[in-house]
């Protein structure tokens, strides 16, 4: 089981917290003027790296916030958390 | 089963030994198949039949044969024993109790004359596969020969009316945990204990020490300095005869604890910062002809028997030592009055043929030649790396043809290694390491804890957290020392002795093709059996290798799973921390003998009987229903309008102070995600209500969209689920009921109509609201109370009505009353799939907003036509209801599915809601549904979805 470090409440375990799938994939400030493609892209494409990914977690059995995190698909670490609206992290 | 006569003595316990475990002041007698059998306190099972002259323990699983003790741990294949009505008992580590019935497992019609075991002179085609290609066609009669199969399986029995004993849960957070409590994982344990950590150490044994426990005085010595040590040390836990079952993501470990009184097993989930895996070497079997004869042990097995329960071995051995282990097994032999008749030297070429003997070992055949008489015959030929942690851990072992056995290769910062399965060396060394490597988990774990708590400084502070670490010191290295690769003589012998898989076995495995060690453990079945590989997968890996014409290291090995020694299903379930939701009237509801209904989280009364008859109440008088699990948020600030209009398909920019309306959520994809009513109370607070089971969805959802979309929204949301009581007063007398009870609102059709929101008192209780919507198509008002009050006006309701003839309802009668009015319910009548034009709902969907969740989807889906619609459908014969999920079926394809269905108390007649294909959707279509038992009845499509007062005007009046 995962160990998260919500950015609020510290390290829990995952089965505190909902799966929010990648981060920064904004709902469309204008849907109507996306192609079908590109809506589609919107909706139902998202990345699927080997190592480090982006993502949304929101600690719902917890503080109830949603944040964003860097974790490696590889090792499941994480490593690094941060807030909503904020750039992804330079990961070293 | 009685006892019918005690055996004469323990004949073959040995005098004192130094490290003996067992308690000579404390004899007991306990009973083997019936018989009466003396044993001291601290003997296993095993042991104490042992010192009595037993020899077989088992018959094996395939082929019935005869076996005994080979390792005498927890591991011994032969062993396994029932012990009353307890199966499956690791007879060689269970200890003995006084009175314990223990009887052989899987054998008729006794131990020493099995029936059986006439498999072994059919043996030739019980080979590799042989269940695979003979019982698989036809496959009709699989069935048949599953019965017959099922007797000739080895397993104890389970008595389906024993009573179990409690099994526990816990939840630890060690900073370092130890798995393995040997020389290694005692200074382990010490050493990260004095730097300031919190340790657990576990071990598998009733006691820590390891091999030091059968060894000679300076070893004895050396484990009485350890104890004490970690008996001194501040902060280490100790749990014996418990072990570290699994390691998962972040060092979570799942630890099964049996040293507990009164808890038959404890599962200890437990998160260490740090883990260091120290769970020596387990000796490996040799694999040759009759190498699964009683008689036939491991130097490991004699040496225990000898040093920690005192029971002779045999009378005259042959030895086979390739290490010093063997070599100090002779010199325990001889202590023990054994006569060494021979020794084999497997460093020094040639080792043994066979062993041979009909019930046990009574000859051995040398590579030179030579035939020795004997009854044991004890084989030293090497170890075996338990790496199932490491592996669990993604680290991939890799082979040292040095050393013979596997080493570890790349481990995570998290994880270490100590003594024997990390290299070897002299006890000092070993515990000089393991201390380095206790005192590096220590430190690791410390950088651990600060860097979880660097990101939250009112913990940091409040917590002075674990000592600086030392300045960091390369761990020492062990060193590998040579050891010979002996796996096996011949091409005979056992290698899988709980699967009864032989080296012929995996050699014709290989023949025909199966030439990946973990295609050939499929196919055999080797090192799937109750050892899981620890006796068996390297001399498998071996044999396999020599088949194939590779080395051991290009045939790998298989990869260890979780758990790592197996576990019952009583410490799995255990205790239950699932926390149970429920209403304030849920004790009244269980007083007036409501029927439970667990939905979700929550525990509801389903009816309090008679659903029909409550249906009935409430369509011709009143009634009323406790509806606190209703998903409640309360919503304050200026642009909650905006945030209704972005989630909701409906409109909502002019919903005046006092009004309620419905409103149906869609995700992106446009497929229904939930409904409910919203209310303005006042100009700035709003109360919004999800579905019971969609509560924690839409909260998610909404927190969503407000913390990540539209942070500059000024909206606040308090879910308030528990902090109202919620009832739902239904009927044509409801109103007149609530009169009597509430003080300060007109509760007139023109004051107070449909869908309109009213806040006030309710028999006495201020802070109320209530509003007037119909569920179930009656008039009615769902009144939200503070929940602390809830029971106070709930009973006022029953009180003051009882002249009316108000009646509570349960679920049950409110399903039947919605299906009555045509509601249809989220998740029950819809799917993933089910898009809003799909449930019907195209009347609510405001495609001239110019943006909601799932708007886009939406328009395209408003072009179309070709999709399912949710429909009113009634049987033709109104006396069949069609189990809900019936098929409706059109030709030979599938055209739509029954939703909800319920004879209907109300119409006399089955009513239903269900999917149709878009051909089947015209009123009056006739449609075909397929019941589960074949036969198919007629139904019609409806008009409109509610099959009671389509119009609605009761619910208005």
């Amino acid at each position: 089981m995962l160990s998260v470090p919500c950015p609020w409440c510290g390290p829990r375990d995952e089965t505190e917290f909902s799966y929010g799938g990648q981060a920064h994939v904004a709902h469309p400030a204008e849907p109507d003027a996306l192609s079908d493609h590109e809506w589609s892209d919107y909706l139902f494409v998202r990345d699927n790296p080997r190592g480090p990914f982006a993502e949304r977690w929101c600690h719902s059995a917890g503080c109830r916030r949603w944040f964003n995190a860097v974790r490696d698909t590889v090792t499941h670490s994480f490593l690094a958390v941060y807030r909503i609206g904020d750039p992804v992290p330079e990961i070293s | 089963m009685t006892a019918v006569s005690a055996r004469t003595g323990m004949t073959l316990r040995l005098e004192p030994q130094p490290g003996e475990v067992i308690d000579r002041n404390r004899p007991l007698e306990f009973t083997w198949n019936g018989q009466r059998f003396p044993a001291y306190h601290g003997d296993t099972i095993v042991s104490a039949l042992a010192a009595c002259g037993e020899r077989i323990f088992s018959r094996s699983f395939k082929y019935h044969r005869p076996r005994g003790l080979l390792s005498a741990s927890f591991l011994d294949p032969g062993c396994t024993v029932q012990v009353g009505d307890e199966p499956n008992v690791r007879g060689a580590h269970r200890r003995v109790e006084p009175g314990m019935v223990v009887s052989a497992q899987n054998v008729w019609p006794s131990l020493r004359y099995d029936v059986k075991s006439v498999n072994q002179v059919v043996g030739r085609f019980l080979t590799a596969g042989f269940y695979y290609k003979t019982f698989i066609k036809p496959q009709r009669l699989w069935p048949a020969y599953e019965r017959v199969l099922r007797r000739f399986s080895s397993g104890g029995v389970v008595a389906k009316d024993s009573a179990h004993g409690y099994y526990d849960k816990r939840y630890a957070h060690p900073d370092v945990v130890v798995a393995g409590g040997g020389p290694a994982g005692m200074a382990a344990a010490v050493a990260a204990a004095e730097a300031g950590a919190a340790v657990l150490l576990v071990e598998e044994e009733y006691e820590l020490g390891g091999h030091l426990r059968w060894g000679d005085a300076g070893q004895l010595e050396a484990l009485r300095e350890l104890r004490a040590a970690v008996a001194a040390a501040p902060g280490v836990e100790v749990m014996t005869n418990s072990v570290v079952n699994g390691r998962y993501d972040g060092n979570w470990l799942g630890i099964v604890q049996r040293n507990l009184p009164h808890v038959v097993e404890r599962l200890v989930k437990a998160r260490a910062k740090t883990l260091v895996v120290a769970p020596g070497l387990i000796e490996r079997p040799y694999v040759f002809e009759g190498n699964d004869l009683p008689g036939v042990m491991l130097s490991t097995g004699v040496r225990r028997l000898v040093n920690l329960h005192a029971v002779k071995p045999g009378q005259r051995a042959v030895v086979l030592s390739a290490n010093p282990e063997g070599d100090a097994a002779i010199d325990d032999l001889a202590r023990a009055g054994v006569e060494v008749a021979k020794v084999v030297d497997g460093r020094r070429g040639p080792t043994i043929q066979r062993a041979t003997g009909s019930r046990g070992v009574q000859a051995v055949e040398c590579a030179d030649g030579t035939v020795v008489d004997c009854d044991l015959l004890v084989t030293a030929v090497g170890w075996t790396a338990p790496t199932a942690l490491l592996n669990m851990a993604g680290d991939r072992p890799v082979y040292s043809e040095r050393a013979a056995r596997f080493l570890p290769s790349l481990l995570p910062d998290d994880v270490l290694v100590a003594g024997g399965i990390a290299g070897d060396g002299p006890l000092e060394q070993l515990t000089e390491h393991a201390r380095a490597v206790g005192r590096e988990a220590a430190g690791r774990a410390a950088e651990t804890a600060r860097s979880l708590c660097a990101g939250i400084p009112q913990i940091a502070e409040r917590r002075a957290g674990p000592p600086d670490p030392e300045p960091a010191v390369a761990l020492p290295e062990l060193p590998v020392e040579d050891h010979p690769a002996l796996f096996f003589s011949g091409t005979r012998g056992f290698v899988d002795f709980s699967e009864d898989v032989t080296a012929k076995d995996l050699i014709a495995a290989a023949e025909e093709g199966y030439d990946s060690i973990e295609l050939v453990k499929r196919y055999t079945t080797v090192t799937m059996g109750p050892s899981q590989g620890k006796l068996e997968t390297v001399n498998a890996v071996a044999v396999l290798a020599a088949a194939t014409g590779r080395t051991i290291a290009e045939t790998g090995t298989t990869v260890w799973r979780p758990p790592y020694a197996p576990i019952t299903l009583g410490a799995l379930a255990g205790r239950i921390f699932e926390p149970v939701r429920h209403s304030p009237m849920q004790p009244w509801h269980e007083a007036a003998g409501a029927t439970p209904l667990v939905a979700g989280a929550w525990i509801r009364p389903d009816s309090y009987g008679d659903p029909a008859g409550e249906v009935r109440a409430v369509r011709s008088g009143v009634g009323i229903i406790d509806v606190t699990p209703l998903g409640k948020f309360d919503l304050r600030g200026p642009d909650v309008p905006e945030l209704l209009n972005q989630l909701y398909v409906n409109k909502w920019s002019r919903l005046d102070v006092g009004s309620v309306r419905y409103g149906v959520m869609c995700a992106e994809d446009g497929v229904v995600l939930d409904d409910g009513v919203t209310g303005r109370l006042a100009e700035d607070r709003y109360i919004l209500t999800a579905t019971s089971s969609g509560a924690a969805t839409v909260q998610e959802w909404i927190e969503s969209w407000l913390q990540t979309e539209r942070p500059d929204w000024r909206i606040h949301v308090t879910p308030v689920t528990t902090a109202y009581a919620s009832i739902n007063v239904a009927g044509p007398r409801s109103r007149e009921l609530l009169g009597r009870l509430v003080e300060d609102v007109d509760l007139a059709n023109e004051a107070f109509p449909y869908m309109r929101v009213r806040v006030g008192r309710i028999a006495g209780v201020d802070g109320c609201f209530m509003w007037r919507i119909g569920f179930t198509g009656e008039l009615s008002y769902e009144l939200h109370v503070p929940a602390s009050h809830g029971l106070r006006v709930w009973e006022a309701l029953l009180e003051r009505g009882a002249d009316l003839g108000v009646r509570p309802f349960g679920v049950e009668a409110q399903r039947i009353l919605r299906l009555e009015k045509g509601h249809f319910i989220v998740g029950q009548d819809t799917d993933g799939l089910t898009q809003a034009y799909g449930a019907g709902l195209g009347w609510a969907v405001k495609l001239d907003k110019p943006d909601f969740a799932g708007r886009t989807e939406l328009v395209w889906q408003s072009r179309r036509d070709d999709y399912f619609r949710l429909v009113g459908l009634q049987p033709v014969d109104g006396s069949v209801v069609p189990p809900e999920a019936s098929q409706i079926v059109l030709g030979r394809g599938i055209a739509g599915r029954i939703t909800s269905s319920r004879m209907s108390p109300t119409l006399g007649r089955s009513i239903c809601l269900g999917f149709v294909a878009p051909s089947l959707t015209g009123p009056g279509t006739q449609v075909t549904v397929r019941l589960p038992d074949g036969g198919e009845v007629a139904a019609t499509v409806m008009p409109q979805h509610a099959h009671f007062d389509p119009e609605g005007t009761r619910q208005r009046g």
